[in-house]
């Protein structure tokens, strides 16, 4: 296979191309650049996102005061500047559908996936260059689309990320099932359309144009997590095309699929014999896959930049191999631990508890490994590095509450209240976000040619470390006291009066977590034109893309493509005067590779 | 004007940042650096590793001392209610147990092993050994975990009819919701949406022909005789709502198209549930607050907030549009007397509905 990247890379690949601005910049077919695109696109969805969660914590900690920043920002859904109690719903829905799909898997797996599989494996480029540059372009559609539906007249799509009907379906139901749901479902399809063809195209690739040496158990453990990530992703996204297809069905042309049964605004509608309880299924189908689609990504680079910064092999590399396979088997047979209390049959709820508990066990696993892969080395506190112990730390915090919602008897008092929000957020919204954050950090140098600024992002983690563990960790306690999530105010239920102290700390942290993401922005930005010149392998690091030349160039390697003679863990190996080894070096006489 | 003001500020602080850092970079002693952590750099982020552990320690201490008391863990007010709060304290045990331990490690190593110029880490690839103790531990305790769950489950969710509960339908709209009681047979009539006839005031669509639903009544207040069985049968009329009863340990969806159930038996009177200690503390906490709040208001020249008293409560508890944030009913639970005698007050549907 080696052999077929060779000669295709240099007739095509070399400098004989006339590059254009626009087939550089903008319609690329370069890995690099794509993965830049995805970076940049998704960073801009995330300010979005993240100011929406500002704004409803403000609303939130100081419920129905008027509040300048609400008039400036929501215009007419902020009378006299107390927000609306529609629009709280539709901040919560877009912020949830934002994080989640285009800045936690477009903009996670987008970037990461582009970026390392061809440097890593030793590819010239993606499989297909086209589908890779159709894929970031149908990703941008589904954001301009997403974004330009909170400008509409009725309101934005405001019936929660899961979107189940019927409130979804019937505008009559709530203004933002009109024209926003629509332009919600269409971004959606064209989003799915846009993973699609990017899972396709990371799944070819690693299976055909790994360099020669290159074989499954040399791996980087960050190509293991793209390539399964983008095979959970081929199973469970087209269930949730469906889904929104069926959705649209029902919603324009008069059919039944979820609806039965509805009496609204004094009369019957027509709808017979659909069932919500469907939707759900077909949406938890993907939509608990999905969270493991967000995770896994994080946990490959977690695994590489802990290992690189500890100068220390990844410990227990099969078995992290192993339990990335058992969580995306497993994460495809728990969607049902959504639904416990759904009214479906209890029975199922018994084999989704048991299901989803299993999967404590690989989670468990692989935080053992990430901590002993710490153990007696020699941590390289780069802000990288910082970000990765995060993420261990969140992922445990977070992960442990999980064994009480997996749980079907507990889940009953804890559905839908604020405990479910903070487990949620901990394990895969902020550790996946400390998992992106990593990935930028180790692979600027990569990305950009500069440095980024380690004393900004010094700064950066402590204070968001910080701020997520003030904010989601008192989150739990109000979410035990029985605080249903999705209200617009508490202020309705002198039962929460003694939580309302809570909120407002909880609110202070966000806030000040999120002023602090601006000096992340200047940083990226600033270091783009201001970093220092990145040597060729800042982090002496084993791995392929760190022998490719600093300016980025098409086909990757100027020369052939280097040839893999060990694992990608050789750090600190006896018998070596550095204390990593690349890939590509050749085993000295006598030298043993690892029965890894 | 106020924008362009605005945005020159943020550019000078921005400039001021990067020179901040500009001079920090200067200050540091080597210029052999290229943004790649040093030996000081490890040495303080390892120190920062030690603070942010006790860090966590910490918010965890206080969240427990300040809101530990807010939680339902324990005064259930249902029968099952003490079971789920039994595996709730065991599991937050175990969770407890687990996160002080690992995260520990986790910052301790990361403290002990900061990296030093010329250190060599230890090549220590694999240990069969050590996989299998951290596979089979979280084995066991899951495995205990999960049987113990799934017996609580497995009770609340099967639902004695030999018990002979109470049959109650609970009925969500948005936003508000009643219920309805069988009366003397203790069968539901036969309802659809598709019979909802608001003229004649048969608002939740009864049958009017079925027999049974002729004693049946319905209210928007939900009467319980504590220590009787009661089975809620749940409908919605538009959207998705959930029958949310945080102190019985209660909740089921509302699913328009088809019934769903849940049942448990109240063991304690709102009276009893008044008086005891845990929520005599909460309901002085909580007049408190409101005392603060109301002196603000009359400040103000607003209308001072109410005591609070407390009731069992239903909550909706799956977004169902606008009013979703004011979804509730309030629940009594009384004596089988003052119940008989609040029942007998209220109207059957035969005599409810307007004749035309």
């Amino acid at each position: 296979m080696s052999a077929h990247a060779d000669t295709h890379a240099h007739d095509d690949h070399g400098h004989h191309h006339k590059e254009t601005f626009v087939t550089k910049y903008i319609f690329s077919q370069d890995h690099k650049m794509i993965a830049k695109q995805y970076l940049i696109t998704g960073t801009i969805m995330g300010v979005i996102g993240i100011l929406m969660s500002l704004i409803f914590r403000i609303q939130l900690a100081w419920p129905e005061e008027p509040n300048v920043l609400f008039e400036a920002l929501l215009g007419k859904w902020a009378p006299d500047g107390v927000m609306d109690a529609d629009i709280y719903l539709a901040l919560v829905t877009i912020h949830g559908t934002i994080m989640v799909f285009f800045v936690l898997t477009a903009g996670l797996s987008g970037t990461f996936s582009n970026l390392l599989i061809p440097l890593q494996i030793g590819a010239r480029d993606m499989a297909s260059g086209f589908l890779n540059m159709v894929s970031y372009w149908l990703f941008f559609l589904s954001s301009v689309i997403m974004v330009i539906s909170l400008f509409v007249e009725a309101g934005p799509a405001a019936a929660g990320w899961t979107i189940y009907p019927p409130l979804s379906a019937l505008p009559m139901a709530q203004g933002g099932s009109g024209l926003g749901m629509t332009l919600w479902l269409v971004s959606m399809a064209i989003f799915i359309a846009s993973s699609l063809l990017g899972s396709l195209n990371y799944i070819v690739t690693v299976l055909n144009l790994r360099t020669k040496g290159m074989t499954m158990t040399r791996l980087p453990l960050t190509i293991w997590a793209f390539f399964v990530t983008a095979i959970i992703g081929v199973i469970s996204f087209p269930v949730l095309l469906s889904a929104a297809l069926l959705l649209i069905m029902d919603r324009s042309f008069g059919t039944s699929f979820f609806l039965s049964d509805i009496f609204i605004q004094g009369e019957v509608l027509h709808y017979q014999g659909g069932s919500p309880v469907l939707f759900e299924h077909l949406f938890w189908f993907l939509g608990h896959p999905e969270v493991y689609i967000i995770i896994l990504p994080a946990m490959g680079i977690v695994s590489e930049v802990l290992a690189a910064n500890s100068r220390k092999p990844i410990f227990g590399y099969r078995a992290m191999i192993a339990s990335i396979l058992a969580i995306a088997f497993l994460s495809t047979i728990v969607w049902g631990h959504h639904m416990f209390i759904s009214g479906m049959n209890p029975f199922l709820g018994s084999v989704f508890t048991f299901t989803t508990l299993l999967i404590a066990i690989p989670s468990a696993v692989k935080a053992f490994n990430w901590i002993t892969t710490i153990w007696k080395g020699n941590v390289q506190m780069n802000p990288a590095m910082l970000f990765s112990i995060g993420f261990v730390s969140t992922f445990i915090t977070g992960g442990l509450t999980g064994i009480i919602l997996g749980d079907s008897a507990l889940d009953i008092n804890v559905h839908d209240t604020y405990f479910v929000v903070a487990h949620f957020h901990l394990v895969m919204g902020i550790s996946a976000l400390y998992g992106m954050f990593a990935g930028i950090y180790h692979w600027y140098p990569k990305m950009f040619g500069k440095m980024i600024n380690k004393n900004l992002g010094y700064i950066h983690f402590w204070i968001t470390a910080i701020c997520a563990y003030g904010v989601f960790f008192p989150m739990h306690f109000i979410g035990m006291a029985g605080l249903p999530r999705r209200y617009y105010t508490n202020s309705n239920f002198p039962l929460f009066d003694d939580i309302t102290n809570v909120n407002v700390v909880i609110t202070i942290f966000a806030l000040v977590g999120g002023v602090f993401q601006l000096l992340y922005l200047y940083n990226f930005f600033g270091s783009i034109f201001f970093g220092k010149k990145a040597p060729k392998n800042p982090w002496r690091s084993t791995t392929l893309e760190w022998t490719t030349p600093v300016e980025h160039i098409h086909g990757n390697w100027p020369g052939a493509i280097p040839e893999v003679h060990r694992w990608a863990y050789d750090y600190s190996k006896p018998g070596h005067d550095v204390d990593f080894v690349p890939q590509d070096v050749p085993l000295k006489d006598g030298e043993e590779e690892l029965q890894h | 004007m106020t924008a362009l003001l605005t945005i020159i500020v943020l550019v000078f602080i921005s400039i001021a940042i990067w020179q901040m850092v500009k001079i920090f970079d200067l200050a540091q002693a080597k210029v052999e650096n290229s943004d790649v952590a040093t030996d000081k750099d490890n040495t303080i982020n390892g120190y920062l590793m030690m603070g942010f552990l006790a860090f966590i320690y910490i918010i965890t201490i206080v969240s427990m001392v300040k809101w530990g008391d807010l939680p339902l863990l324990s005064n259930a007010a249902s029968a099952h209610g003490s079971d789920v709060d039994n595996l709730m304290i065991m599991s937050l045990v175990v969770i407890f147990f687990t996160q002080t331990i690992t995260q520990f490690l986790l910052h301790y190593y990361a403290f002990k092993y900061k990296g030093e110029k010329g250190k060599k880490a230890l090549f220590f690839a694999d240990n069969n050994k050590l996989e299998f103790i951290w596979t089979i531990i979280p084995v066991i305790v899951l495995a205990g975990l999960i049987i113990y769950g799934l017996n609580t489950w497995i009770t609340i969710m099967g639902v004695d009819e030999n018990d002979d509960p109470l049959v109650v339908e609970l009925y969500a709209q948005q936003f508000n919701w009643k219920a309805r009681y069988a009366g003397a047979d203790n069968t539901l009539g036969k309802a659809n949406v598709r019979l909802i006839d608001i003229d004649r005031a048969n608002i939740l669509g009864l049958d009017e022909a079925d027999p049974n639903a002729q004693d049946d009544i319905i209210t928007t207040e939900l009467h319980l005789p504590v220590g009787k069985p009661v089975l809620f049968k749940m409908r919605s009329q538009d959207v998705l709502h959930s029958a949310y009863m945080p102190h019985f340990r209660a909740q089921m969806n509302c699913v328009p198209g088809m019934i769903t159930q849940f049942g448990f038996t109240p063991v304690k009177t709102t009276a009893e549930m008044r008086e005891t200690p845990q929520m005599q503390e909460k309901i002085k906490n909580i007049n408190n607050i409101r005392i603060t709040k109301s002196k603000d208001l009359v400040a103000n020249g607003e209308e001072a907030l109410e005591p609070y008293e407390f009731d069992y409560l239903l909550l909706c508890n799956k977004i169902c549009g606008k009013s979703h944030y004011n979804m509730q009913m309030k629940i009594v639970v009384e004596t089988q007397e003052e119940y008989n005698a609040w029942i007998k007050e209220q109207k059957e549907f035969k005599n409810s509905l307007i004749k035309q």
